[in-house]
C-alpha cells in the first residue's frame, strides 16, 4: 500500500510517498520513503503548486495517482490541497514523523522559515502538547534569514560564521524589522561578523527555547524543519536548552510530510 | 528622529522649534532649544525650568527633570485639544502609544508598543520602499482605488511585506496594495486602542497624523472623528513637558 | 491609572497591567518584587510622584518568553506575581 503526505508550507511544498512493505516475520510495518521538494513558484496558486509537486514525485517514483491509496495534507496551506482526503495539523504530523525517525524522541522542536514551536510527544508519536511562536517573524528562521541578508551572507554561511564566535552579545531589538537596523549599526561599529551571526542565532534559539520549555524538555530532543541545516543555530539551541545533544534527521524539511503519510497509512488499518 | 523644543511662558505656549535629531542627542536638544529662543528673541539664560521627555530625555543637558513621553503627550494634548481630550494616539517612527486621560490631562490608562514594528512609522516606511512611493503620497494614493480591498492579513511587517508582493503579483494595482496595507495598519492601531477604552475626544499625534490613508480608516473603524488642531501636533510631547515644567516651577516658587 | 506594560505582535497580545491606585500604599509589602522568578518588577517614582511597581524596560519587549516558565502549555492555576499581589493590582492579558 502506498500513501502520500503533502506538507504545504508558506514557501515550498514537500511531498513524501510511503510504501508499506510486508516483510515476513517483521514485528512491525516497514516503510519505504520517496520524497520531493519544490519551492513554491511565485506565480503559482497553492493548489497548482501542490498538483505540480505531487505529479513530480509520482513521476520520479514511476507511479500514477491511481497507485496511491490515500493522500493527507498538512502545513499552513493544507486546506488548499483539494485532492487530499484529510488535513492534519503541523504538530500532529511533525511529532509522528520525528518519532518514526527517532523512536526515543519525546521533545520535538520544529523551526521553519515562518514558525518555531515545541511539541511533547508519546512513544507512538502522538503530540500531547505544543507551544509556539506563530505569525511573528522574530521567533522563526525568517529572523535569521533577514539578518544574514544584512551581512550579505547565505543562511548557511551565517550559521558557519556563528560557530567561529564565542562571544555573547545580547540583541536589544525583538522585532525583525528593528533588528535589521541594530545589525547595521553593529556592522558600523566594526563588530566582527561572526559575533553578530552568533548574537542573531542565540536570539532566535532563546525565543524558540522559551516556547519549548512551556511543554517541558524531556527524553531525546529532535529538531526538525529547515533550520536543521544551520549548524550555528543547532549549537545555539543546545546552549539555550541546556542539552548536550539534539538529534537531527537527514531530511528535516520532509518530517511533517512523512508524519502525514504515516498517519494516512495507519488510518487505513483501523 | 526629530527634536522639538517648546517655550511656555506663564503656562501659555509662546513658541516652538522642530529639527532633525543628529547622532548626538545632547547637541540636538541644545540646538533645538537655542532655535526656539532665537525665534522668540530671547536667550537660554532667560529660561527658568527645563523638562526633558522622549527617548533621549535623560540626555537633555541642563534639564531639571525628565518626564515620560506618555505623561507629556497627555498633558500637551489636553492643552492643544482642550479638556475634552480623552483618547490619544501617538504613532511615531519606532513605537505606538495609546493613552486615555482625564479632563486635567492626567493619564488614566496607557500602553506603549515599541517591541513590534507593526503599527509604527517604520512599518509605513517598509511599504513605501517596497512600492517605491514616497511616504507622503501613500495616504492620498490609498483612496485612489476602484473598490476598497480587504486588509493585508499578516500583522508582522515581514510577513505583510511578502503578502503585499503576492497581491501585486495577483494583479492588484500599487494603490490597491497600499489601501490594503493602510487598512491593516488602521486595524492594528484600533486593536491597541481598544485595550485602553476609546472615548470621544480623540487626538492623534506623531507622524501618523499626517497620513490620511491611515487616519481616515481608523476614524471609520472607531466611528469617531479625530479632533482638529491649529498647532502642529508633532510638538504635543515637548509642549506637555514645558507645561509640567511650569507647574513644577510654580510649586517650587510657592514653597519658597 | 492602569499602566499596561508589554506589547502586541503577530503572535498575540502580551500585557501585564498594573492598577496604580491599588499599587500605591501597597499592603503586600511589595511582594511582587520577590515573587517573580525573573525579577521583572521594580518600584519607581512615576510622573505623578507616586511610588509604584512597573515592569523593567527590557522585559516589556520579551514578556511572552519571560513569563513562559510560569505558564506551562498544559495549564496552570495561578501565577506567582498575581498571587503575591494581594491588593489585586496585577493582571495578565494572556
Amino acid at each position: 500500500m502506498i500513501t502520500a503526505g503533502i506538507d504545504m508550507g508558506s514557501r515550498s511544498v514537500k511531498v513524501v510517498l510511503l510504501e508499506e512493505l510486508n516483510v515476513d516475520g517483521a514485528p512491525a510495518l516497514k516503510y519505504g520513503v520517496k520524497k520531493v521538494h519544490i519551492m513554491m513558484p511565485g506565480d503559482l496558486d497553492q493548489d497548482v503548486a501542490a498538483n505540480k509537486a505531487y505529479d513530480e514525485v509520482l513521476a520520479a517514483a514511476g507511479l500514477t495517482r491511481d497507485d496511491v491509496k490515500v493522500v493527507f495534507a498538512t502545513g499552513a496551506g493544507r486546506k488548499q490541497v483539494a485532492f487530499a482526503a484529510e488535513g492534519i495539523t503541523e504538530m500532529t504530523a511533525g511529532a509522528k514523523g520525528a518519532v518514526f525517525m527517532f523512536p526515543q524522541a519525546r521533545t520535538v522542536v520544529d523551526v521553519g522559515a515562518e514558525e518555531g514551536r515545541g511539541m511533547k510527544t508519546d512513544g507512538e508519536g502522538r503530540a500531547i502538547d505544543f507551544a509556539g511562536n506563530e505569525k511573528c517573524a522574530a521567533g522563526a528562521g525568517s529572523f535569521a534569514e533577514a539578518m544574514s541578508r544584512a551581512l550579505q551572507m547565505t543562511l548557511k554561511e551565517f550559521g558557519d560564521a556563528s560557530l567561529k564566535s564565542d562571544k555573547s552579545i545580547p540583541m536589544n531589538a525583538q522585532c525583525t524589522v528593528f533588528a535589521e537596523s541594530e545589525v547595521v549599526s553593529l556592522i558600523h561599529s566594526a563588530t566582527p561578523k561572526n559575533d553578530i551571526a552568533k548574537a542573531v542565532l542565540d536570539a532566535v534559539a532563546s525565543r524558540v527555547c522559551a516556547m519549548v520549555r512551556r511543554v517541558g524538555i524531556e527524553g531525546e530532543v529532535v529538531l526538525i524543519g529547515g533550520m536543521v541545516h544551520n549548524a550555528g543555530f543547532v549549537q545555539s539551541l543546545k546552549g539555550a536548552m541546556g542539552v548536550d545533544t539534539i538529534s537531527l534527521p537527514d531530511m528535516p524539511e520532509y518530517i511533517s510530510a512523512l508524519g502525514c503519510a504515516l498517519i494516512a497509512a495507519e488510518r487505513q488499518h483501523r | 528622529m526629530s527634536s522639538q523644543a517648546v517655550l511656555v511662558i506663564d503656562g501659555e505656549l509662546y513658541g516652538f522649534n522642530s529639527m532633525r535629531t543628529g547622532n548626538n542627542s545632547p547637541d540636538s536638544a541644545t540646538n533645538a532649544l537655542q532655535g526656539v529662543m532665537d525665534k522668540c528673541g530671547m536667550k537660554l539664560e532667560d529660561i527658568h525650568y527645563v523638562v526633558g521627555t522622549g527617548y533621549g530625555r535623560v540626555n537633555v543637558p541642563f534639564a531639571h527633570k525628565a518626564i515620560t513621553e506618555i505623561a507629556c503627550h497627555a498633558r500637551g494634548a489636553n492643552y492643544m485639544g482642550g479638556n475634552g481630550v480623552r483618547t490619544i494616539l501617538d504613532m511615531g517612527g519606532q513605537d505606538c502609544k495609546a493613552i486615555h486621560c482625564d479632563e486635567k490631562g492626567k493619564v488614566t490608562n496607557f500602553l506603549m508598543n515599541d517591541k513590534c514594528a507593526a503599527g509604527t512609522g517604520r512599518g509605513m516606511e517598509v511599504i513605501s520602499d517596497l512600492m517605491q512611493i514616497p511616504i507622503a503620497e501613500l495616504g492620498p494614493r490609498s483612496f485612489d482605488v476602484d473598490v476598497e480591498p480587504d486588509a493585508v492579513s499578516s500583522v508582522c511587517v515581514v510577513f505583510a511585506k511578502s503578502e503585499a508582493l503576492g497581491l501585486l503579483k495577483a494583479g492588484y494595482t500599487k494603490n490597491k496594495v497600499i489601501a490594503a496595507y493602510c487598512q491593516a495598519m488602521a486595524e492594528r492601531v484600533v486593536s491597541l486602542l481598544e485595550r485602553i477604552n476609546v472615548e470621544e475626544g480623540f487626538f492623534i499625534t506623531g507622524g501618523i497624523a499626517k497620513n490620511p490613508g491611515v487616519v481616515k480608516r481608523i476614524e471609520k473603524l472607531l466611528g469617531i472623528k479625530a479632533m482638529e488642531t491649529k498647532i502642529d501636533s508633532q510638538i504635543a510631547g515637548a509642549l506637555g513637558a514645558a507645561l509640567f515644567g511650569y507647574t513644577l516651577m510654580s510649586k517650587k516658587a510657592a514653597a519658597a | 491609572m492602569i499602566a499596561n506594560y508589554g506589547y502586541k505582535d503577530g503572535s498575540g497580545e502580551y500585557y501585564i497591567s498594573i492598577d496604580t491606585d491599588k499599587c500605591i500604599g501597597c499592603t503586600a509589602e511589595r511582594a511582587c518584587l520577590t515573587a517573580c522568578p525573573k525579577q521583572m518588577f521594580e518600584i519607581i517614582t512615576d510622573d505623578y510622584d507616586d511610588e509604584v511597581a512597573w515592569i523593567k524596560k527590557p522585559n516589556c519587549r520579551t514578556l511572552a518568553y519571560d513569563c513562559a516558565d510560569c505558564k506551562p502549555s498544559g495549564g496552570y492555576s495561578s501565577l506567582p506575581c498575581i498571587a503575591a499581589c494581594t491588593p489585586g493590582a496585577i493582571k495578565h492579558s494572556w
